[in-house]
Parts: C-alpha cells; structure tokens; sequence
C-alpha cells in the first residue's frame, strides 16, 4: 500500500478516470443542449441568476483591473519613456485576456460553486431522482438550461467587463497620472481591433461551458450531507478556474499561431 | 391468475464490494398494496431504486405489465414512467416551485397541459389531500412537514397512476399525522384502484395500509404472508422484527 509506484499509478488512473467522467458528462449536457425539447421558461430563468445577476461582480472587478493594469503599466512605460502606450496596452490586455479570465474567475466562484450546491442539494434531497420519476429529464430540465445560459451570457458580459475595465484603466489615467481624457480614448478606439474583441468573445463562450459542466457535474455527483454539498461546490470552483486558466492559455497560443 | 403487474426476479445490487441486493424476487398484482419491512440498511430503498429504473440491477430482471424493462431507456422507460407515482421519503418536493407547480409538474412538463389547466388540476388533487387552495401559492419551505408529504403524495398521484411507491411515508412525522397520511394512501389507492409498493420500519403503518407483507433481510425476501398474519408468522426473524426486540436472530444494526 505505501509502495510510492502504487501511490503514481492510483492517482494517475484516477485522474483518467475523473477527466473521462467529466468528458462524458459534458458531451450528454451539450447534446440535451442541442436538441429539444428545451425548457424556455428555465432557461430565461438561469439566463437572468447567471447573466445579469453577475454584472455587478463583474463590473466591480473589471473596474479595479483595469485601474491597476494602466497604473502597472505607465510605471513600466516610464522606464523606456514609452508612457504614452498606457491606452493601447490595457484596452489590449483587457480585450484580449483579462476581460474574458476575470469574467470567468469571478464565475468560476459565483456561478458554478452556486450551481454545485444547488444541484448537489437536490441531488441530496432525491429531488433529482424526482425529477426522473416524473418523466423530466434532469439532462434537459437542469443542466442544459444552465449550459445554454452560461454560454449565452458570458460574452455579453465580457462585453460588459471590456468596456469598464477600460473605463478603470482611463479614470486613473486621466485622474491620476495627467493623460488628456480625448487622446487616451482616441489611441484606445483607434488601437483595438474586431479580432482582438472577438479572441475575448471566444473565449468566453468556452469559459461559459467550462463554469456550467462544472458545477452541474460536481453537484450531481454530490454525497450525502452539508460536507458533500460544500465539497461540491469548492471542487467545482476550483476545477473551473484551473480550467478556465488553463484554457485561456491554451487559446491564446492557439489564436497566436493562427494570426487572430 | 392475472400477469402481476410488478415483478423483480432475482435482483442483484453491489455497490463496490457490499452486495445490498442478493436476489430479491417479488411480485405485485393490480390493485393489490404490499408493504415490505425490514431494518435500516436491509435495501429496502435500493429494492425500490431498481424497480423504479433510477438504479440499473447487476444482475435480475424487472417487468412492468410484462414488459422486461430492466434496461429500458427513452420513450419505453417514460412509458413505463407515466404509470407510476412515487412517494421519496423526505418527500422531495422541488423548492424553486410553488407548491401547485410541484403538483402539476407532469402535467405540465410531460403532458403539456397549459399552465392554467394544469394549475386547476393541481388545486383539485391538493383537496383530494385535504389541502386547500390557499397552500398552493407557496412554497415547500414554507409549509410543515406533514403538509410536505401530503404535496408530494398529491404530486405522486396526479396522473392516475397504475402504480404508486411509498418510501417510508411515514418516517419523521408524529404519531397522529403519520396515522392520518396511512388513511390518505388507503384512500389513494383504493380511489385509484392503484397496486402500491410499500417500504417501512413502521409496523403500525404496515399492518395498517397492507393486503400483504414481505420482509427483506440482508439482501433477500425471507417471508411474504398476509397482513393479519404476520404478528404470528413463525418466523423468528420476522417476530424479532414485528415485536422490535433487540435480542434473536438478527443483529441490531449498531
């Protein structure tokens, strides 16, 4: 048992086994998701508790963000006397990176250890089961609904979070450290580009997947009792937001290779 | 003699190396209420998991009206699903919906009846449990209890079914509502003409709501009699149980 080759080859089997148990739970979430019959009305529902209920949070930490990127980055610009790039480079690394990672760090948090423990109650409650016997599919009624919200919402609020967290990065600017309110806004809207708003916007939807499979993959396998509901909800907000740090890099290579 | 209408033929469940299920046979005919006891953790749950379809057996089959639907998935299990109400022991009623939309939720996301309909339908079920209109804008968190499982046997029974699952109705609620929630299921399935399958450790429910009783005990069913005789069935097992005594045969589970 202690034997340390036993030890690597249990947790490497497990973890196998845990990746194939998430893969084929999210390909039978994203099928219900494709094919009807849909629930409107809860998809309304969770396109309100996931979209617009995050645009506070969201807001909020683009704002600062952004702030603090312009700060950063003026602090590193002055060394090469390079300031005057400080619009260019925050609506940049906004747009193409912390827009949609902060976006899906906060959700990682908010959304999907939400959904784990909801899900996870009802699955304690037998609710699920419930579900089943009255002829609705949990697949359907449950999890698509939040599949198809969280995908659908994201990029809107990624949207969102671009726009404000330039505006943080321009209030210190002009504020703080002397830039003229029209030049800074000027060099941000002539900078940008269609492609790196839609590397955000990509990466978004995929995020969206990620926050939702998570938190309805954890809760349905949740155990028995407070620790298995709050054991539901931790691992998925840890699991989406590696995965979603993960993925965010893997796409920014992807989208570098591919010149977008 | 008629096709029962339910009947598990050598049931098999493992969950790793725990064999909760060692060939659990049973049947039950129309109309007919069957109450099986047996002690925490004898599988009574399990039993009802695998005729139900939310667990699939190792090894044994399942018929329902003489279909094997053991493996069945899709339109053949929501077929079979259709004719069958079930009773979850905490009662499991959905807590983002107001107690009507609990009742109605077949109707309305099965069935497609318009919201309306469906919620008249609701109201009509809920007196048939002696609950009135007012209760039905609220919600499950907000009602008691007895209340609780009076909303879920209404939503177990609101599409007529053929056949209705009880899992221990009766566990958790005083004395007076639990006596009160065994005249409701009499009446239930006696209204309906519905067979009912039973499972409790209340032996006062049992003698109470059942034509016949059959005991599980470690895995298998060691008798099945008649309700009235099973105070003095000869079996030890059975009289430890229907006595409670801590002393025979089986081994208190502590």
């Amino acid at each position: 048992m202690t034997n340390p080759l036993q030890i690597i080859g249990r947790v490497t089997l497990s973890l196998f086994a845990e990746i194939g148990r998430l893969s084929v739970f999210a390909g039978r979430v994203a099928t219900a998701a494709v094919t009807p019959r849909w629930y409107m009305g809860e998809i309304v529902r969770q396109m309100v508790r996931i979209g617009f209920y995050s645009l506070p949070v969201v807001g909020l930490s683009a704002v600062f963000i952004g702030a603090a990127l312009a700060l950063n980055i003026y602090e590193g610009g002055s060394r090469y006397g390079a300031e005057q790039f400080v619009p260019n480079i925050v609506v940049l690394g906004i747009s193409r990176e912390l827009g949609a990672v902060i976006t899906g760090l906060m959700l990682a948090g908010r959304v999907s250890a939400g959904i784990a423990a909801e899900i996870g109650a009802m699955r304690v409650t037998e609710q699920i089961d419930a579900l089943e016997t009255l002829s609705a599919s949990p697949d359907r009624y449950l999890y698509a609904p939040r599949f198809l919200a969280a995908v659908a919402t994201l990029p809107l609020l990624v949207v969102a979070a671009n726009i404000i967290g330039v505006m943080g990065g321009w209030l210190v600017s002009v504020y703080g450290l002397g830039f003229d309110s029209t030049v800074y806004l000027r060099n941000t809207v002539d900078f940008v580009t269609r492609d790196d708003i839609l590397v955000g916007l990509i990466k978004a939807v995929l995020f969206g997947g990620i926050i939702a499979v998570m938190g309805c993959y954890q809760g349905d396998r949740s155990q028995a009792g407070a620790t298995g509901v709050g054991r539901a909800a931790t691992l998925s907000m840890v699991g989406a937001a590696v995965l979603v740090l993960a993925f965010n890099y893997v796409l920014s290579t992807l989208f570098v290779e591919i010149g977008l | 003699m008629n096709m029962p209408l339910l009947k598990l033929d050598g049931v098999d469940k493992a969950f790793g190396a725990k064999r909760v299920l060692r060939g659990v046979s049973l049947d039950v005919a129309r109309g007919q209420s069957l109450v099986v006891i047996g002690g925490s953790g004898s599988g009574k749950s399990v039993m009802l998991k695998n005729a139900l379809g939310l667990m699939t057996p190792d090894q044994g089959k399942i018929f329902f009206d003489g279909e094997d639907v053991t493996n069945a998935t899709g339109r053949a299990r929501e077929k079979m699903r259709a004719r069958i109400g079930m009773l979850f022991q905490s009662g499991a009623l959905f807590d983002s919906l107001t107690v009507w939309e609990n009742v109605a939720f077949r109707l309305i996301n099965s069935e497609g009846m318009s919201r309306r309909d469906a919620k008249q339908c609701a109201i009509e079920t809920l007196k048939k449990v002696r609950l009135g209109a007012d209760v039905a804008g609220l919600y499950p968190a907000e009602i008691s209890g007895g209340m609780q499982k009076r909303v879920a046997l209404a939503r177990a029974i609101t599409s007529e079914p053929d056949l209705i699952f009880f899992d221990e109705p009766t566990t958790g609620l005083d004395p007076i509502t639990a006596d009160a929630i065994n005249d409701l299921i009499l009446e239930m399935v006696r209204g309906l003409g519905a067979a009912a399958v039973t499972i409790t450790h209340d032996m006062a429910s049992a003698r109470k709501i059942a034509d016949e009783i059959a005991m599980l005990f470690e895995g298998k069913i060691i008798w099945r009699g008649q309700a009235a005789d099973v105070m003095n069935s000869g079996n030890a097992y059975v009289d430890q149980f229907v006595n409670g005594r801590a002393d025979g045969p089986i081994q208190p589970a502590i």
